[in-house]
């Protein structure tokens, strides 16, 4: 994070950085070093790698658009992709078999079985649905299609929407839509925090009991009273946004009592006295000598904060006050899923919320190994 | 100086009950503390009031829209009797003034919506309310201390492992996923559907034993769901929180003194480690209030905080307001408990 040691200016100066090199890991890599020993929160930010970039290429790795509409496959459960047929031949080129739909006639459910005659091979690259790439190009290949049918890799939903799709257009807004609302609240956090513990007096007292009243203040009601004050002829895309930016105007409070605290401890530090003596100008000396020192825990409580977003998005548009059905996102597919019928039905339609599980549990496990990490000097702690 | 540094530990000796503790060092302390938080409060009373009437409309509004779409006409003379009725059209401070000062005296005003008085809608549903988060919380600690008790002796075990696994999963599941995962569940193994408190026949029945036997027949889903809930996190925290303090020398040397390992754990390190929790005990009672919002709407609960979702989403001022205001004044009180606890069971904690 910061430099290792302050030489003096010159010539030799140079020489002796050179010799300091061999002898001496920064930091940084000592964090990386401790880091990679974690293999299981390596192994979750491998994870959450991977699913950033298929949220940042949906358009292109879905088969399908989220609001295509397979009508001969509604409510279709999820298919099997093959490599063996049924009479066990092997086939390189992966297939899926197609249903046959039949309504039972005493249930008036639609029931589908896999029909053998109606094998679809899977072609890579393939044209399908046209879609603007991030509005920014056109493009209609699709990472695999299944050729002369449809293929539904997770099943479709009531209205015959392929699944996987919907799965990873929803990720995109759903791993996406809190982090500038996170961004902001670690901003205010930091100066808010950092004001009062290095300024102290009346501006301390000041955050300390804003911090009092603004932790009293129960977060549903503020967050539906906001959402339904904002413009109504904004999306609702837009709408979730904005208040995620007002609720981080409240959310700054645990961190700024963390950042405060830290800052109490820093100020009576040799080094930062020393900073102050030698007339470095306050911004400086909380910037460039105090914040380096904990900015490592402020990246590790963010990354732990961004569970709670997204758990927070898929809740509120679950009950239908977070983001509304045009725009897909983990927790208005859940939306589907809102009663034991519809699950004992169509199980395939919480898939989202595997989804849901499985990123809330990469981004605490890396976090940890992050908050383990953090700190490369403390060699106590649990492995 | 000393002395009094000595009055003030003995005062708080765990001992000794946490009233005594109250009364002996912490009166002035406390009733310092129950001033300051008045300003706070109508502080907070104020932005309440604001927030919740910011959503253009009002409760006049949205009955209007219900009349109308069922095809009533209205008149504008009836509109504005609707607004005198509910003192609508006075200026905004004074309908403020006439909600809180109803409040201080304990008449938390008129819900439009069931025409009926607050009060009564709140009584009506505390108990249930009650029950199902005191029920929920025995839930948590009565599976989650044993479990991370026998997660920190025996770390690195196969059990840790697997409760660590299971902890985790559990902590990254949404409520409400798993209410819906236990609904499942029911259905499918038991062949029972689930939600609400009671059978269809006995809602509405007078209170027998045949009720009650059917309530303890139902209200087991909401106490797993939500105990299970906190149960991750409580367990991984008692684990890291007991295994820091295991290693300490104290507890080395007790044992090597040939301390029972029964005693070794629970004497001293388990009541260390259970510190932190004595600081969340009293973020409780907010949440025993309003309860998991969410759930409470999944499992068809009738619970406070199910109302008030109703409440917020038809724009009820007085029910909203009353309920959130409810919600604040606990846990203004909650803060409060939590550092008292503290204080009694750590000794070392003091307040001037």
């Amino acid at each position: 994070m910061s430099e290792a040691i302050a030489l003096p200016a010159g010539a030799p100066a140079v020489q002796a950085a050179d010799e300091q090199q061999l002898a001496t890991i920064t930091p940084r890599e000592l964090t990386w070093r401790r880091f990679k020993r974690h293999r299981l929160a390596l192994a979750s930010g491998c994870f959450l790698g991977v699913l950033y970039l298929i949220a940042a290429l949906c358009e292109f790795i879905s088969p399908y658009k989220p609001e295509t509409r397979n009508v001969a496959a509604i409510n279709a459960p999820p298919m099997l992709v093959r490599f063996f047929d049924l009479d066990g031949r092997f086939h390189l080129r992966p297939f899926v078999y197609g249903y046959d739909m039949a309504v039972n006639p005493d249930t008036w459910m639609r029931e589908y079985t896999v029909n053998p005659s109606k094998r679809y091979p899977l072609e890579f690259f393939a044209k399908g649905d046209p879609y603007h790439f991030w509005n920014l190009a056109r493009g209609e290949r699709h990472l695999f299609l299944a050729k002369g049918g449809y293929v539904h890799v997770f099943g479709t939903d009531q209205l015959g929407r392929d699944m996987f799709s919907r799965v990873f257009y929803g990720a995109r807004i759903s791993l996406s839509i809190g982090l500038v609302g996170l961004v902001m609240t670690f901003v205010l956090g930091i100066v808010l925090g950092g004001l009062a513990g290095y300024i102290g007096g009346w501006v301390d007292r000041a955050v300390q009991r804003l911090t009092a009243v603004l932790l009293s203040i129960p977060q549903l009601p503020l967050w539906m009273a906001l959402t339904a004050a904002l413009p109504p002829a904004w999306s609702p895309l837009r709408v979730y946004f904005g208040v995620t930016i007002i609720l981080s105007l409240f959310g700054w409070t645990i961190l700024a009592r963390q950042v405060r605290g830290r800052f109490l401890a820093l100020r009576v530090e040799e080094f930062v006295v020393a900073a102050r003596l030698i007339g470095a100008r306050k911004m400086r000396v909380i910037l460039r000598h105090m914040l380096p020192n904990f900015l490592s825990h402020t990246i590790t409580t963010a990354t732990l904060a961004v569970p709670a977003m997204i758990i927070g998005e898929t809740s509120l548009s679950f009950l239908g006050i977070g983001l509304r059905p045009p725009v897909v996102s983990w927790g208005v597919l859940l939306q589907q899923a809102q009663n034991y019928q519809v699950i004992v039905m169509t199980p395939w339609l919480m898939i989202p919320g595997l989804f849901v599980v499985l990123a809330v549990m990469a981004f605490n496990l890396f976090g940890d190994g992050l908050r383990d990490a953090a700190d490369p000097y403390n060699t106590g702690g649990q492995g | 100086m000393t002395s009094v540094l000595s009055a003030v530990l003995r005062a708080a000796e765990p001992g000794r009950s946490l009233l005594d503790a109250v009364r002996r060092l912490a009166r002035p302390y406390v009733v310092r503390r129950i001033f300051g938080m008045i300003p706070t409060v109508v502080f907070i009373s104020i932005i309440i009031f604001v927030v919740i009437q910011l959503p253009p409309g009002d409760i006049v509004t949205s009955t209007l829209d219900r009349l109308q779409s069922s095809g009533v006409e209205v008149s504008a003379e009836q509109v504005q009797n609707l607004r005198a009725q509910f003192n609508l059209d006075k200026p905004m401070h004074m309908q403020y003034l006439h909600w809180a000062g109803g409040f201080v005296v304990g008449d938390m005003g008129y819900s439009y919506r069931y025409s009926r008085p607050v009060n009564e809608l709140v009584w009506e549903r505390l108990g249930y309310t009650l029950l199902i988060a005191v029920s929920a919380v025995f839930f948590t600690w009565i599976v989650a201390v044993p479990i991370g008790i026998f997660s920190a002796i025996r770390q690195y075990s196969i059990g840790d492992y697997t409760f660590t696994v299971i902890g985790l999963i559990g902590i990254a599941t949404p409520h409400f996923l798993l209410a819906l995962l236990f609904m499942y569940a029911a259905y499918e193994w038991f062949g029972i559907s689930i939600g609400g408190l009671f059978s269809p026949e006995y809602r509405e029945a007078p209170w027998t034993l045949a009720k009650v036997w059917d309530l303890c027949q139902h209200i087991w889903i909401p106490m797993v769901v939500l105990g299970l809930g906190g149960t991750a996190a409580t367990m991984r925290v008692l684990r890291a929180n007991l295994l820091d303090e295991l290693n300490k020398p104290y507890v080395v040397t007790a044992r090597a003194k040939g301390v029972r390992p029964v005693k070794l754990v629970l004497k001293y390190p388990l009541r260390i480690a259970l510190n932190p929790f004595a600081s969340t005990v009293g973020l409780l009672l907010p949440t025993l209030i309003a309860g998991d919002v969410i759930v409470s709407r999944v499992l068809n609960l009738p619970t406070l905080g199910q109302l008030l979702l109703d409440a917020l989403l038809t724009q009820d001022m007085f029910l909203a307001g009353s309920i959130v205001m409810l919600q604040v004044i606990l846990i203004q009180f909650g803060l409060l408990l939590s550092d008292l606890v503290l204080a009694w069971i750590d000794p070392r904690i003091r307040y001037e």
